[in-house]
C-alpha cells in the first residue's frame, strides 16, 4: 500500500507541475499576444515610438486616403478632434495632421491617446515620425493645444488597400504612471485667460 | 444515499471482515459528512450540492423569465436583471453541472475500475468542502451595496474591470475557490484511474464513462489554471492599477476574450464529455447490445478534447479578426462536429436492431441524443463566420447553448441518476413520478428553448431585460415553458427525497437486465466499502 501511496504522490506532483505551468501560461499569453499582434499587425496597433524617415521614392502611381477619427473614452471630458479628417497621400510621402484638444475641466488632466488602425494590417505600413500618442499629454484647466502627427505610408502597402482609417481614443490617465508625462504640454496653443 | 451495509456478495467474502471493521468507525450525524473520506459519501455530497445549486440557479432563471414575460420593465430593475443572468450562468456551470459530474465520478469511477476508493481520499474531502464556501461568497455578494456581479458569466473586460462594483473582489475570490476545487477533483480522478485499476482492467477495457472522465480531468487541469489567471488579471486591473485589459495603459480588452475563451471553449467540453460517457453506458444496457465502435468512441473523445483548444475564437468572430483567422476558426470548429457526429452515429448504431426497452434512464438518454444533436446543429450554424455576424449575441446563441447544456449535460445527469440510483439506495425509485418528471421536463424544455431560435434569428438580443413588441408572443410562451420546466424539477426533488428515505422495491445487484460492468456485480445497495480485494476482470 505504501508503494501505492508513493506512486500516487509522484503522479500528483507531476500533475501539479502541469497546473502551475498552465497558470503561468495564462500570463504568458499576455506578452505572446502582443508579440503576435506586432508581427502580424492584426489588431491595428501602431508602433509606440517614432519611425525615422529616410527619403524614399514616392510612389505617385498610387493615392491612399487616410481618414482620422477621434473619440474620448467614457469620463474623459476633453474636446478632441482632428483638424483635417481626411488626407490623400502617395506612399512614401510625408504628411502632417494636427489634432485639436482642449481641457474644459477645472483641473489638470493627463491624457493618453491610443491609436487603432482599420483594416488592421495597414498598421504595419503606417510609419509615424512624430506623434502626440507617443507620450502622455497634460493640460491645465482650460488649456488647449494643437498636437501634430507626422507620418508616411510604406510603399509596400498591399495593393488592395487604398483607404484606411486611423482612430485615436483619448484616455484620462491622470495620476497613473505620470513619470512618462512631459511636465508641460509642448504643443500648447496659447495661455488660457486666468480664471478660465 | 450511501450507507453502511452488512450484505456482501459471496464472491467478496474475503473483504467481509474488513467491512465490519471499518463500519464501526463511521461517525454518525453531521460529523460523518464533514470528515468523510469515503468516495461514496463524497459522491453523494457532490450530487446533493449540485442539485441544490440547480434549484437556486433555477430560481434565478425564473426571475429572468418573469421579467421577460412581457415587454417593458416590470418586476426587477435592469441592474438586478443583469446580476440574475450573471449569477444564474455561474451557478449552473460551476455549481450544478460540474459538481454533479464530479459527484458521479466519485461514486462510479472506483466501482467501475475495481478500486476500493479514490486515490487521494483526504484531498477528496477538501475539494468538496471548499465548494459550499465559494458559492456562499458568490451568493452573499448579491446582497452587497451595489449588488453582485452583473457583467455576464463571461465577465468581459472592461465590464468587469472598469464598470463593475466592489463585489468583483468576492466574485474573483469565489471563482478561485471553485477552480481549486475542480483542479483537486481532476487530479484525484487522474491518479485514481492511472494507479488504482484492478489487475486486468486494461486501458481499452475501461468503461466509457471512465474514459470520458479521464480526458475531462486532463482538460480541467489544463484550463482551470488559465481561468484563475484571467480572474487574477481582472482583480489587479480593477484594484491594483495594472493594465492587462486597459488600452490606456497599453493593454487590450480584446485580449481578455482570447484568454477567457482559451479556457471557455474547453470548458464547454468539460461539461459534455462525461455526458457522452454516461450515454455510452446507458444505451447498450437498454438495447441489450455491446456499444457499437468502442475504440472509435475513445478516439473521438480524445480528438474532441484536442481540437477544443484551437476553436476558441468562434466566440469572437465579430471582434474584427483578420479574414484568415476567421476562416481558420470557422473550419476548425466545423471539424469538431466530425468526432461529435461519430458519437451520435455510434449510439444510433448501438440501438439499431437491439431489443430496446424504454426504462426511465433510457428515456432521458434517447431524449439526450435527439436534443443534443439539435444543439450541435445550431452550433454548426453559428460556426459559419458570416452568419454568426447576424446570430452573435442574440437568443439564437442562448437557444444553442441551452440545448447542449440543459437537454445535453443536464439530461445526461438525470439519466445517470435514474440509472445508478437503485444501485446506490438498493431500492427502485418511484417509476410513476420518474415518468412524470421525464415527460413534463421534455415537453416544457422544448417550449422553453425552441422558440428562442426564432426570436434570435429575428434579432432579439440576449442579456437585455426589455425587448421590442414584436417578440412579445414568443417570449410569453418561452416564459411559460420556463415556469413549467422549473416546476417539473420539483417532481424530481420529491422522487429523490423518497429514494433517500429508502422507499421502494428492493432491487437485485444487476438492477437492469442487460447492465454490464463491475458496479453491477456488487450488491445493491452498494456496500460502504467495495473492492477492498481487487475483483477478477474477465
Ligand atoms: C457541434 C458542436 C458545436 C459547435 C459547432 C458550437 C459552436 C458554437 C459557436 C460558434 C458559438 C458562438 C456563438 C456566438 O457567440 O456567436 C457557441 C457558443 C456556445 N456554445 Fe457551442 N458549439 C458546439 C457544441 C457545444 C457544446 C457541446 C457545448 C456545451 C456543452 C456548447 C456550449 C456553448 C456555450 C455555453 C456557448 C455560449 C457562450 C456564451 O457566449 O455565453 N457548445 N457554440
Ligand atoms: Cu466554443
Amino acid at each position: 500500500m505504501s508503494e501505492q501511496a508513493k506512486n500516487n504522490q509522484k503522479m500528483v506532483i507531476k500533475l501539479l507541475v502541469i497546473v502551475v505551468g498552465m497558470f503561468g501560461f495564462g500570463f504568458a499569453l499576455v506578452p505572446l499576444y502582443d508579440v503576435f499582434c506586432d508581427l502580424t499587425g492584426i489588431n491595428g496597433k501602431t508602433a509606440n515610438s517614432a519611425a525615422v524617415y529616410t527619403p524614399i521614392e514616392i510612389d505617385e502611381s498610387r493615392t491612399i486616403s487616410v481618414e482620422f477619427i477621434t473619440r474620448t473614452n467614457t469620463g474623459m471630458p476633453w474636446e478632441f478632434r482632428a483638424e483635417t479628417t481626411r488626407v490623400k497621400v502617395h506612399p512614401g510621402e510625408l504628411s502632417t495632421v494636427n489634432f485639436y484638444v482642449r481641457n474644459p475641466a477645472n483641473k489638470q488632466i493627463v491624457a493618453q491617446a491610443i491609436p487603432s488602425v482599420s483594416p488592421g494590417v495597414a498598421a504595419l505600413y503606417l510609419n509615424k515620425t512624430e506623434c502626440f500618442c507617443f507620450n502622455q499629454q497634460p493640460l491645465l484647466a482650460g488649456e488647449e493645444a494643437s498636437m501634430p502627427m507626422q507620418f508616411y505610408v510604406d510603399p509596400q502597402l498591399p495593393d488592395d488597400i487604398s483607404f484606411f482609417t486611423v482612430q485615436y481614443t483619448l484616455f484620462d490617465v491622470t495620476g497613473k504612471g505620470d513619470k512618462l508625462a512631459v511636465k508641460e504640454n509642448p504643443y500648447l496653443r496659447e495661455q488660457p485667460e486666468s480664471g478660465i | 444515499m450511501a450507507h453502511s451495509s452488512d450484505t456482501i456478495a459471496p464472491e467478496h467474502t474475503g473483504a467481509h471482515e474488513h467491512d465490519d471493521h471499518h463500519d464501526h468507525h463511521i461517525p454518525s450525524g453531521i460529523k460523518r459528512w464533514l470528515y468523510t473520506t469515503n468516495h461514496k459519501d463524497i459522491g453523494t455530497l457532490y450530487l446533493w450540492f449540485a442539485f441544490i445549486m440547480f434549484l437556486i440557479g433555477g430560481a434565478m432563471a425564473m426571475v429572468i423569465r418573469l421579467e421577460l414575460f412581457q415587454p417593458g420593465l416590470q418586476i426587477v430593475d435592469p441592474n438586478f436583471f443583469n446580476q440574475m443572468t450573471t449569477v444564474h450562468g455561474l451557478i449552473m456551470v460551476f455549481g450544478a453541472v460540474m459538481p454533479a459530474f464530479t459527484g458521479l465520478a466519485n461514486w462510479l469511477v472506483p466501482m467501475m475500475i475495481g478500486a476500493p476508493d479514490m486515490a487521494l481520499p483526504r484531498m477528496n474531502n477538501w475539494s468538496f468542502w471548499i465548494l459550499p464556501g465559494a458559492f456562499l461568497i458568490l451568493l452573499a455578494s448579491l446582497f452587497m451595496e451595489g449588488g453582485g456581479p452583473s457583467f455576464g458569466w463571461t465577465f468581459y473586460a472592461p465590464l468587469s474591470t472598469t464598470y463593475s462594483g466592489d463585489s468583483t473582489a468576492l466574485f474573483v475570490f469565489s471563482v478561485h475557490i471553485m477552480g481549486a476545487s475542480s483542479i483537486m477533483g481532476a487530479i484525484n480522478v487522474i491518479v485514481t484511474i492511472f494507479n488504482m485499476r484492478a489487475p486486468g482492467m486494461t486501458w481499452m477495457k475501461m468503461p466509457l464513462f471512465v474514459w470520458t472522465w479521464l480526458i475531462t480531468a486532463f482538460l480541467l487541469i489544463a484550463v482551470m489554471p488559465v481561468l484563475a489567471g484571467a480572474v487574477t488579471m481582472v482583480l489587479t486591473d480593477k484594484f491594483f492599477g495594472t493594465s492587462f485589459f486597459n488600452a490606456a495603459g497599453g493593454g487590450d480588452p480584446v485580449m481578455f476574450q482570447h484568454i477567457f475563451w482559451f479556457f471557455g471553449h474547453p470548458e464547454v467540453y468539460i461539461m459534455i464529455l462525461p455526458a457522452f460517457g454516461i450515454i455510452s453506458q446507458i444505451v447498450p444496457t437498454f438495447s441489450r447490445k455491446k456499444l457499437f465502435g468502442y475504440a472509435s468512441m475513445v478516439y473521438a473523445t480524445a480528438s474532441i478534447a484536442l481540437l477544443s483548444f484551437v476553436v476558441w475564437a468562434h466566440h469572437m468572430f465579430t471582434t474584427g479578426m483578420p479574414v484568415a483567422a476567421e476562416m481558420f476558426f470557422m473550419f476548425a470548429t466545423m471539424l469538431i462536429s466530425v468526432p461529435t457526429g461519430v458519437k451520435v452515429f455510434n449510439w444510433v448504431a448501438t440501438m439499431w436492431r437491439g431489443s430496446m426497452t424504454f426504462e426511465v434512464p433510457m428515456l432521458f438518454a434517447v431524449a439526450f441524443i435527439v436534443l443534443f444533436t439539435i444543439g450541435g446543429l445550431s452550433g454548426l450554424m453559428l460556426a459559419i463566420t458570416p452568419v454568426d455576424f447576424q446570430y452573435h449575441d442574440t437568443y439564437f446563441v442562448v437557444a444553442h447553448f441551452h440545448y447542449v447544456l440543459v437537454t445535453g449535460a443536464i439530461f445526461s445527469i438525470m439519466a445517470a441518476v435514474y440509472y445508478w440510483l437503485p444501485k446506490w439506495t438498493g431500492k427502485m425509485f418511484d417509476i410513476t413520478l420518474a415518468k412524470w418528471h421525464f415527460w413534463c421536463s421534455l415537453i416544457s424544455v422544448n417550449v422553453l428553448f425552441f422558440p428562442m431560435h426564432f426570436v434570435g434569428l429575428a434579432g432579439m438580443p440576449r442579456r437585455i431585460p426589455d425587448y421590442a413588441l414584436q417578440f412579445a408572443d414568443f417570449n410569453k410562451w418561452i416564459s411559460l415553458g420556463g415556469f413549467a420546466f422549473g416546476l417539473s424539477q420539483l417532481i424530481f426533488l420529491a422522487l429523490l427525497i423518497k429514494a433517500c428515505r429508502k422507499q421502494g422495491e428492493p432491487v437485485s445487484s444487476q438492477v437492469w437486465e442487460g447492465a454490464e460492468g463491475l458496479e453491477w456485480e456488487i450488491p445493491s445497495p452498494a456496500p460502504y466499502h467495495t473492492f477492498e480485494t481487487p475483483p477478477v476482470i474477465k
